[in-house]
């Protein structure tokens, strides 16, 4: 089992989920607009920061979601904001499940003290709240995206580190890591050949979940106004939303479709990846199966146990 | 007991990574944001007062690790500094009087969200396929993708801009006077109302899909078989039998629910302009009151801590095999 082979399989069944569960199509078409929007947006849209017209004019003709309090066209921003977001969203899901793995992988690997130290360390992190931690530090550093993308991995990466240490646990136990190590491979061998491509499609999981978190969690700082506010981001735009006062001037046009953005990428992510866990989990496949076993014989579908295995 | 022990162990070395932490940050930053705090003392205070400040903070010229021992000595007096943005009150006179709100809020919203999850979790399960456990996980999942604090925006616009029914901030109308009366009571509900209410919305999917799972895997186990058999009333068999053996994830969750709301209480008090830690932690950092911050971030946390250990006590005492496993 290289790792070559089994990353292009994990690939072909995310191919597969796409294809077979409408679930995970639905995901990977809103992404993939999404994506669009961030890489032709700003070729689209008109400047972000000119001033165009009136401040908090409603949606019309020529500024579909109206100007926001300084007089700027929302639908402009919201195009332009697209890119920032997603850049840091996805960049921090990737770093954050890749040093959760390092730290888990290393802790669960070796065991004994390194596990000690490296399990206390991830225990802390996810007992202290993150969202104060994560304030505490930005505020120090200049604002700016990289503050905000180092913040977040280090309130993000520990929930990683303590799923992939237990499934390490696991794997160490299992004969071919023994076979490996009496065959003398060298730990960074193992670990990177043997027991990291067992995890491809937890890992890829995680990385779907953590930009999810990344990306709601940057909204909220920028929120805050812990981000770089002269910048134009979906935080931004909500940040000077409230700043403006848009809820007590009734301005719902200045802060719901930032808001509904951010929903339906998360929305994204949560369908593709529970299509793909419908597609590649043996468990739910066999329910499925027998559900389906069960419908067509014309039987009522009752709390059972599925003994039916169809390949 | 060593149980609870090594557990207070480990949240003591928590605590002290966390007031390290709050230490060592300011000081490896970039800007040096302790003369910009002093810059902003200037002129309000005589030098030798500056002096007794610098003395307070720990900021003195002294090596850095007796500027440690002095932190860690002041925070174990209950001494953190003075606020810039309220001077000249001590940090923990201005967090006071934001912790009542904050517990209130955070407390009331974690208690009444876990009871309200966990039951629906429990009918979800029993009665599962109905309409009730086909409808309601995925509209409250659907409603997780949002962020929190949008939802709360939404929330207010509708229900207290457009509607009217619910006051646009504050913890209590300006013309009351606070005390134990009927009028103030009321009006403390009212305007605790959305903001509690809108984090059990976006919290209650989660305890509801958890008891569900764990709950339909135990009332497949035997003994509960047995009970049904037994012909005992279904209200026994659910709560007697069932629920009390299918909580016990959810308590384990219950620590960390409390830390996440405590934290996340920051965007709802900003939203709903409610005077409480998380409003005064912003506050603080918008107006580069660093002392005050730092206060409220330990605060914070350690509240955490306490609460976590709390819930380790609780989980002890509902699980028998934990106690067991000791001796």
């Amino acid at each position: 089992m290289t790792s070559p082979a089994r990353s292009s399989s994990t690939l072909r069944s995310w191919w597969n989920a796409i294809r077979q569960e409408p679930k995970a199509a639905v995901g990977a078409a809103i992404l993939l607009g999404f994506v669009a929007v961030a890489l032709f947006g700003p070729l689209l849209a008109s400047d972000p920061k000119a001033l165009v017209g009136v401040p908090l004019q409603p949606p019309s003709g020529t500024h579909w979601l109206g100007t926001n309090g300084q007089g700027q066209d929302v639908f402009a921003q919201l195009l332009v904001g697209t890119g920032a977001s997603l850049a840091v969203g996805f960049g921090v899901g990737i770093v954050v499940v890749l040093l959760g793995a390092l730290i888990g992988v290393t802790a669960g690997y070796f065991g004994g003290k390194v596990d000690a130290v490296l399990s206390m360390l991830f225990n802390v992190f996810l007992v202290i709240p993150g969202l104060p931690l994560a304030i505490v530090i930005a505020a120090y550093l200049p604002s700016g995206p990289l503050t905000l993308a180092l913040v977040l991995v280090v309130t993000g990466w520990a929930w990683n580190a303590r799923v992939i240490r237990a499934q390490t646990l696991s794997q160490r136990k299992r004969d071919f890591v023994a076979a490996a190590v009496v065959a003398g491979e060298s730990h960074f061998r193992i670990i990177t050949r043997e027991i990291l491509p067992t995890m491809t499609s937890l890992l890829l999981a995680q990385v779907i979940g953590s930009t999810v978190y990344a990306i709601g969690a940057q909204v909220g700082l920028e929120f805050l106004g812990l981000g770089d506010v002269s910048a134009v981001t979906w935080g931004t735009i909500l940040y000077w939303a409230q700043n403006d006062s848009a809820l007590l001037t009734g301005a719902w046009w200045t802060f719901a479709p930032a808001g509904l953005a951010v929903a339906l990428v998360g929305f994204a992510l949560t369908l593709l990846n529970s299509g793909f866990d419908e597609v590649t989990n043996p468990r739910l496949q066999q329910e499925r199966a027998w559900t389906a076993h069960l419908r067509r014989r014309g039987v009522a579908v009752e709390r059972s146990t599925p003994v039916v295995r169809e390949s | 007991m060593r149980y609870l022990l090594g557990r207070l162990g480990f949240y003591l070395i928590a605590a002290w990574i966390a007031v390290t932490m709050n230490f060592f940050l300011p000081r490896l930053m970039p800007g040096d944001p302790a003369s910009a705090l002093f810059a902003r003392f200037r002129g309000r205070l005589g030098p030798e007062a500056m002096d007794a400040l610098r003395e307070t903070f720990g900021l003195t010229d002294a090596p850095l690790l007796s500027q440690y021992v002095t932190y860690l000595k002041h925070v174990l007096q209950g001494d953190l500094g003075i606020s810039v943005a309220y001077f000249p009150s001590p940090v923990t006179d201005v967090i006071a009087s934001g912790l009542v709100w904050t517990i209130f809020l955070a407390g009331s919203a974690v208690l009444i969200s876990f009871t309200i999850g966990t039951l629906l979790g429990v009918a979800s399960a029993w009665w599962r396929r109905s309409w009730l456990d086909s409808w309601l996980p995925p509209i409250l999942v659907f409603l997780g993708a949002f962020p929190y604090f949008w939802l709360a925006m939404v929330v207010l616009y509708l229900l207290g801009f457009v509607r009217g029914w619910f006051p646009l901030g504050h913890a209590y109308g300006d013309d009351l006077t606070p005390g134990f009366t009927w009028i103030f009571v009321s009006d403390v509900i009212r305007h605790a109302a959305l903001p509690i209410g809108t984090v059990v919305l976006c919290t209650l999917g989660g305890w509801l899909l958890s008891m569900r799972n764990t709950m339909i895997s135990v009332l497949g186990s035997d003994y509960v078989n047995l009970a049904r058999a037994k012909g005992l009333p279904a209200g026994r068999v659910i709560f007697r039998y069932a629920a009390r053996n299918a909580l016990l994830p959810n308590v384990t969750g219950f620590g960390m629910a409390l830390g996440f709301v405590l934290g996340g209480s920051l965007l709802t008090e900003i939203v709903f302009s409610y005077p409480g830690q998380g409003y005064l932690f912003v506050q603080a950092v918008r107006n580069q009151d660093y002392p005050l911050m730092q206060g409220v971030f330990l605060i914070i946390t350690l509240s955490v801590l306490a609460a976590n250990w709390l819930v380790d006590m609780l989980y002890l005492w509902l699980d028998p095999r934990t106690r067991s496993a000791e001796s």
